[in-house]
C-alpha cells in the first residue's frame, strides 16, 4: 500500500459504507474538499449537507439527525469542530447523541499554514467530556476500519486524521478494536506509544535505537480513550520506561492518559513527546526536526532518557 | 368547556405545578416558566402526537425546549401527560432526581434535547426535522427559544441555514420555531441589554415566514400552529408576544423574578391569584378544593422546616 492520508482513507471508506448504509450522512462547514466528503457528497447529495461556515449549528445540527436515527459524520478541521466544545458538550457528549466528529489536519504536520488552523488540543479537550471515545488511526488501513466501526458503534466519537500521507504501519489482517493497542515491534528496553501521525516515525525511531543498541517496543496507540490499560502496564512492567509521542500539545493528550494511568495503576518514569507552545508556519519536516517528533529525534529523546 | 377553556384550564393547573416546585426546589426561574406555559399547553394538549409510554417512537412530534432553564414549565406538561407520575414534580432539581435543574435526555425519557446552555436547541431541531424528513416521517418539531437566548450567535447560523437545509427534496416545513419574547433577560430588560428589534424583519430577511401573536391567547398559539403547519417548503418562525412570570402579580414584568424562586408566603398568595380566588374567601376556597389544599399545606409544612 502507498503512503495516504487518513483524511484520504476516510473520505473512500465513507463512499463505500454510504452505498450499504443509508443512514449515513455528512455535515461540512465549506471544507469538504478538504475533509474528503466532496465524493460522498457527490454521489449522495440528499445525504450531504453543507451548511456553511458555521460550526457550531453545524454540530447541532449532527446531533439532531442522530436523535432522529442518522449516523451523522460532523467533519471540519480538528481545530475548528473541536473549538465549538460547548456545543460538543452539551449537543452532542451530555445528550450521548451518536454523533461522528471528524476531525482533520491534526497537528503541526499541517505545515505552512499556521497555527491557527492546527488542531494541537483537540484531544484534550475532548478527553475532559463523558460518552466520547477518541480514535486516532495511523494508515490507511486503520483509517478505514476506524470509519467502519465507528458506523457499528452507538455513540460519540471523535476520529482525529491527518492531512499528510501516512506510511502503512498495520499488518494486512489487523482489525482495529475499541480500547485495544497493537504492539507493531516488540521490545525489552523501553515502551514507545505513539498514535497517528507520529507512529511510523516512532517504528523508524526504534530502528535506529537498535543500532545503538537499545531495545525499544513500538504501540500504537489508535484508541485514545478509553487506553488499552493491559496493553501499556504489561508492556510498563517489562520496559520500566515509557516514552509517548504525539503530534499534538504534550499536555492533556496521549501523553496526559498515559500519565494519568501510569500514575495511578504502575508508577514508571514516563516522557512524553509532543508539541510544546504553539505551532507555526513550515514544511512539515522541518516542523516535526524542531519539535523532536522525526525519527531522529524521537531516538535522541530516547536515549536521553534512558541515561545512554 | 369549549376546548380554550379546557386548555385554559390546563394552563392554570400547570401554573399552580410550577410554582409549587419552583417552591420546594428553592432555586430555579419562574419567570419564564410562566412565560412560556401557555404556548407548551396549546401544542402539547391541543396537538402533539406522541405517546407518553413510548417516548422513543420514532413517529412522534418533538418539542425542543432551548430555553433549558424552563423547564419546570415542560415537567407540569410532561406530568399532566403521563410521562412521570405528579408527585415526582417535587424532586425538581434534588439529588438524584430524572427532573435536573436544566433538561437531561438521558436521564429522563420524554426530555428531546439537553438544552440550558443557550444557543443550541435551534440547530438540534433542525437536525431532528431534517432527520424525519429523510426518514419519510410524519412527525413535526417545535423548538421554543428564549429572546435573550437569540443573542448567541448559534441560533442566527441556524436561522440562516434552516429554510435552506434540506431543499429541494426534504425542506424543514415540518418545523415551527417559537419565540418567548417575554422581553427580560437574567440582568435586565431585553432591550436594555441588547435590543433584538427589528425581530421580525430580521427572521424574514433569512427566508422564514414569521408570525406575531398574543403568546397568552390559546386561540391565536392554535391558529399559528395550523398555519405553520400549512406551510410548505419553509419552516415557520412565530414571534409570540409574552409576559414574563403571566399569571403573578408580583412576579409579571420583572427582572427580579427571572431566578429566584418564592418563598412559600410567597407561593401561596401566587396560587391564590393564579386560581383567581380573592384574599377574603381564600380559607373558604381551600375546604373545597382539596387538590390546592394539598399543596397549600405541604408548602406551609415547608416554611416551619
Amino acid at each position: 500500500m502507498p503512503a495516504k492520508a487518513t483524511r484520504a482513507a476516510f473520505g473512500e471508506a465513507l463512499l463505500e459504507l454510504g452505498a450499504r448504509d443509508e443512514r449515513i450522512v455528512t455535515l461540512d462547514a465549506d471544507l469538504s474538499k478538504s475533509t474528503m466528503t466532496a465524493k460522498f457528497a457527490k454521489t449522495y447529495p440528499q445525504r450531504a449537507f453543507n451548511v456553511g461556515i458555521a460550526e457550531s449549528n453545524m454540530i447541532g445540527v449532527g446531533a439532531g439527525l442522530a436523535l432522529s436515527g442518522r449516523i451523522p459524520f460532523v467533519c471540519s478541521f480538528a481545530c475548528f469542530v473541536v473549538g465549538r466544545f460547548e456545543t460538543i458538550r452539551i449537543s452532542v457528549a451530555y445528550t450521548n447523541a451518536n454523533v461522528k466528529i471528524v476531525g482533520t489536519h491534526a497537528g503541526i504536520a499541517i505545515g505552512e499554514d499556521g497555527y491557527s488552523q492546527m488542531g494541537l488540543e483537540d484531544v484534550a479537550c475532548l478527553r475532559a467530556l463523558p460518552n466520547v471515545t477518541i480514535v486516532q488511526p495511523a494508515d490507511e488501513l486503520e483509517a478505514k476500519q476506524a470509519v467502519a466501526w465507528a458506523v457499528e458503534h452507538q455513540g460519540p466519537v471523535y476520529l482525529r486524521l491527518t492531512r499528510q500521507n501516512l506510511e502503512p504501519v498495520s499488518p494486512a489482517d489487523y482489525r482495529f478494536q475499541l480500547g485495544r493497542w497493537l504492539t507493531l515491534r516488540p521490545g525489552t528496553d523501553v515502551t514507545v506509544i505513539a498514535s497517528g501521525g507520529t507512529v511510523f516515525n516512532a517504528l523508524e525511531a526504534a530502528k535506529q535505537l537498535q543500532a545503538d543498541g537499545v531495545s525499544a517496543e513500538v504501540i500504537n496507540a489508535a484508541s485514545i480513550k478509553p487506553l488499552d490499560e493491559d496493553t501499556l502496564v504489561r508492556s510498563a512492567t517489562r520496559t520500566r520506561h515509557v516514552v509517548t509521542v504525539e503530534d499534538h500539545s504534550i499536555a492533556g493528550g496521549l501523553g496526559g492518559a498515559v500519565a494519568e494511568t501510569l500514575g495511578e495503576v504502575l508508577p514508571t518514569p514516563l516522557k512524553r513527546l509532543g508539541v510544546t507552545g504553539f505551532g507555526e508556519s513550515g514544511d512539515a519536516k522541518g516542523l516535526y526536526a524542531k519539535h523532536g517528533l522525526d525519527p531522529a529525534g524521537i531516538a535522541a529523546s530516547v536515549k536521553k532518557f534512558l541515561n545512554r | 368547556m369549549t376546548v380554550d377553556g379546557k386548555l385554559d384550564a390546563i394552563a392554570r393547573a400547570c401554573r399552580v405545578q410550577i410554582i409549587r416546585m419552583l417552591t420546594h426546589a428553592g432555586s430555579g426561574h419562574p419567570g419564564g416558566s410562566l412565560s412560556v406555559i401557555d404556548l407548551l399547553v396549546a401544542i402539547a394538549f391541543g396537538r402533539l402526537r406522541h405517546d407518553p409510554q413510548r417516548p422513543d417512537w420514532p413517529d412522534r412530534d418533538r418539542i425542543v425546549l432551548s430555553k433549558g432553564h424552563a423547564v419546570p414549565a415542560l415537567y407540569t406538561v410532561m406530568a399532566r401527560s403521563g410521562y412521570f407520575p405528579e408527585e415526582q414534580l417535587i424532586t425538581l432539581r434534588k439529588l438524584g432526581s430524572p427532573l435536573q435543574g436544566h433538561p437531561d435526555r438521558v436521564a429522563l425519557p420524554g426530555i428531546e434535547a439537553a438544552t440550558g446552555s443557550l444557543g443550541q436547541g435551534l440547530s438540534i431541531a433542525c437536525g431532528m426535522a431534517l432527520g424525519l424528513r429523510l426518514a419519510r416521517s410524519p412527525a413535526r418539531v417545535y423548538c421554543i427559544l428564549g429572546d435573550g437566548e437569540i443573542q448567541e450567535g448559534q441560533v442566527w447560523e441556524a436561522a440562516m441555514t434552516a429554510p435552506k437545509l434540506g431543499q429541494p427534496e426534504h425542506p424543514l416545513d415540518n418545523l415551527t420555531v417559537i419565540l418567548d419574547y417575554n422581553k427580560i433577560q437574567l440582568d435586565d430588560f431585553v432591550a436594555k441589554i441588547c435590543d433584538l428589534e427589528p425581530l421580525v424583519a430580521k427572521w424574514q430577511s433569512f427566508g422564514w415566514p414569521v408570525l406575531e401573536i398574543d403568546g397568552h391567547d390559546l386561540a391565536q398559539i392554535d391558529k399559528a400552529l395550523d398555519q405553520a403547519e400549512a406551510t410548505r417548503g419553509v419552516p415557520t418562525f412565530v414571534v409570540a408576544h409574552t409576559v414574563k412570570g403571566k399569571g403573578v402579580s408580583f412576579m409579571e414584568n420583572n427582572p427580579e423574578w427571572h431566578g429566584k424562586s418564592p418563598k412559600p408566603d410567597e407561593a401561596i398568595a401566587a396560587i391564590r391569584e393564579i386560581l383567581g380566588v380573592s384574599e377574603a374567601a381564600w380559607s373558604d376556597y381551600l375546604t373545597t378544593d382539596r387538590a390546592t389544599r394539598v399543596i397549600v399545606d405541604e408548602l406551609r409544612a415547608l416554611d416551619k422546616q
